[in-house]
């Protein structure tokens, strides 16, 4: 279980997150939606804890240990994996290697490589060169070998193309189910993406605040329909009486 | 602490431009005679292993023959593959007259007192070439080693690649365990004739005390190819110098790769020259450079002359450590419109986005910053033999421990 509980996040002086909290129960998975700026990274970034990401207030926990504070890496051997809207290149150091170093028992590189449409890139520097769909692939191969308990997918599908997207989604669904109870927080825009993941919840971050938790699928079409704006004056009673928050 | 404070103020202030001073004079020009070796197995253990590490294999397995010098002393020198030549520099002078028109020809002798010392009291060197259109399988292997402590060697080296020919050499320098001060010079001249390929590999092991002084200079003639790697990552007291290539023939390519890793107390002030005197001539200068404390100046100088020419320069300098000091000077210099050259130069510390990327995957703090030096310091593009990738990598790996 995630339970984060009224985080407020400061990156290079500004606050970004504001007094979040929300939970997220084993075996289940969040759609986080909201404007571009409203602070989806940096939630994420704080809850894997990086370190330009400081935490003025609140408590993040996982299983129900505190990781406020912990490192990066304690967190991700705790279970905590993420698939970055934009890793940094890493020259020098290829895809296989990192797959190698971070895998889990019975991963298949070859098989997986190719069903990502990724085998060329086995032997390349990690995102050195790659277009916005190969860093999603290349993304989601490394989280997929490591098989994290809980992952954070900011926004898997921005930049991939039609054809690519089912085969981001499949992959996507198949790291959630891999073990019971794993957990997911999905950052998306569109929901194309629930064509093949289905949330169980979902949440509108504004403005570093978070509202309208509830029907992942009622919050989307509301947004589509009448913007952010809106759902944050509304916010989102009707929804609302379907969630638990 | 003020008087902390003050050094490092001095030090900001005055980077270590300078050549270090050495005084020649403190090293002993003789040493005891060491006896041809038949047999190189019979090299001991400590020798092998020294020799190993800086490439050079006693077994001889995938090679094409073998120099070794001992302080002083040839102690074995032979080819094992038709239309390679090897021998000492001393015996091709007394083999070839010609030998005349390659000793003392793109070097010249009286650049400083290290040549001159070289060109005064010359302790023999390598003289390797390949004869025209010969292409050799396997490198040849050449091993400088000192092995009495406190002496002075002066080595003048000639590699040849004549027309046609494809030549791989990998030379490394190295001393016994317990050799601690020392001096060396050496003097190395390539010729790539026309359409021929050398591709020179170079391994310095030297040791805490160990002043070096190479001074080397390639010739290359149309369509030759050039490929210079360097590598040195043990301690060195000292070690300056600043190779160069002159691309004489239309067509030509010099392509010089250096990995340089300053351990604390070690001063490295290494460059790579390439003067681009024909048309097409194209080259490629690229630096990696590590500091641990210690002091770094990673020079490359580009020299455009004719028209149409294509050269790049790259420099980039980490800091691992919160000691050291990296200082890089490019330098372009184009004569003629109608010259290409560019150059990138970039000195920092580890990226931190980088180095949580790799935690955030599981791996520690030390885990992601050896994968990062080991791709920063990425020896792949070198195309060393296997054995001798092992090796490097054992070295890379065995810095990284010191540091992380
Ligand atoms: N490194 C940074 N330095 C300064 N401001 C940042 C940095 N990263 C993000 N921000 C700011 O924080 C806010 C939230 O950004 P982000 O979390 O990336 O939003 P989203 O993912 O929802 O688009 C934005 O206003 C953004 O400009
Ligand atoms: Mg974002």
């Amino acid at each position: 279980m995630l339970k984060i509980e009224n985080l407020t996040v400061k990156i290079a002086g500004k606050e970004v997150i504001q007094d979040v909290s929300l939970t997220i129960e084993k075996g289940e998975t969040m759609a986080l939606l909201g404007p571009n700026g409203s602070g989806k990274t940096s939630l994420i970034m704080a809850i894997m804890g990086f370190s330009d990401y400081s935490i003025v207030k609140g408590d993040i926990y996982f299983n129900g240990k505190r990781i406020t504070g912990m490192d990066v890496d304690e967190r991700a051997r705790m279970g905590i994996g993420i698939m970055f809207q934009r890793p940094p290149t890493i020259t020098g150091v290829r895809v296989r290697q990192m797959i190698e170093l971070i895998k889990k028992e019975g991963f298949e590189i070859e098989k997986e490589a190719g069903n990502l449409k990724l085998k060329e890139f086995l032997s390349r520097d990690i995102n050195s060169g790659f277009s916005g769909g190969e860093i999603k692939r290349s993304e989601l191969i490394q989280l997929l070998a490591s098989s994290p308990q809980l992952s954070l997918f900011d926004e898997p599908e921005s930049g991939v193309d039609l054809e690519n997207i089912a085969l981001v989604g499949k992959v996507m669904d198949r790291i959630l189910k891999k073990d019971d109870g794993n957990m997911g927080l999905i950052i998306t825009h569109t929901g194309f993406i629930f064509d093949y993941v289905k949330p169980d919840k979902g949440c509108i971050l504004v403005g570093g605040r978070l509202h309208c938790v509830g029907d992942p699928m009622a919050i989307l079409k509301t947004v589509k329909k009448r913007g952010y704006e809106w759902c944050i004056t509304c916010e989102g009673e009707k929804l609302k009486g379907k969630s638990r928050t | 602490m003020v008087h902390n404070m003050r050094r490092r103020k001095v030090k900001r202030e005055e980077p270590h431009l300078g050549a270090v001073k050495l005084n020649i004079k403190s090293y002993r020009s003789k040493s005891k005679d060491k006896p041809y070796l038949e047999d190189l197995k019979k090299v001991n253990a400590d020798q092998k292993r020294n020799m190993l590490s800086a490439g050079v294999d006693p077994s001889q397995r995938s090679r094409a023959g073998t120099y070794v010098q001992m302080d002083h002393s040839v102690v074995h020198s032979r080819s094992l593959f038709p239309g390679l030549e090897v021998m000492s520099t001393t015996e091709a002078i007394k083999r070839y007259e010609w030998v005349d028109n390659y000793i003392w020809k793109v070097v010249s002798a009286k650049a400083d007192e290290f040549t001159k010392e070289a060109l005064l009291k010359p302790h023999h060197g390598y003289f390797l070439r390949a004869l025209p259109g010969v292409k050799a399988t396997y490198p040849l292997q050449a091993c400088l080693f000192i092995s009495d402590d406190n002496i002075v060697q002066n080595v003048h080296n000639i590699i040849i690649a004549e027309e046609g020919a494809d030549l791989q050499v990998i030379t490394g320098c190295a001393t016994s365990s317990d050799v601690r001060r020392g001096l060396h010079i050496g003097i190395s001249e390539f010729y790539v004739k026309k359409n021929a390929k050398l591709t020179f590999t170079m391994i310095h092991n030297w040791a805490d005390e160990v002043a070096v002084r190479p001074r080397t200079a390639a010739v290359i003639e149309e369509g030759g190819k050039f490929l210079s790697n360097y590598i040195c990552l043990k301690p060195v007291k000292t070690l300056q110098m600043y190779p160069k290539a002159e691309l004489v023939g239309k067509n030509s390519l010099a392509i010089y790769n250096s990995v340089l890793f300053a351990h604390p107390g070690s001063h490295l002030d290494v460059g790579s020259r390439v003067i681009l005197k024909a048309e097409n001539a194209r080259a490629e200068v690229v630096a990696r450079a590590i500091s641990a404390g210690g002091d770094i100046i990673a020079r490359g100088h580009l020299r455009g002359e004719v028209a149409g020419i294509k050269a790049h320069l790259e420099c980039k300098g980490l800091m691992v450590t919160e000691k050291g000091h990296i200082h890089a000077i490019p330098e372009l210099e184009g004569l003629v419109e109608g010259v290409d050259m560019s150059h990138e130069a970039a000195v920092g510390k580890i990226a931190k986005d980088e180095i949580e990327y790799l935690m955030s995957r599981g791996l520690t703090k030390g885990e992601a910053q050896a994968a990062i030096v080991r791709g920063f310091l990425d020896t792949s593009i070198m195309g060393l033999p296997s054995s001798l990738q092992k090796e490097v990598d054992n070295a890379i790996a065995s810095c990284e421990k010191e540091v992380f």
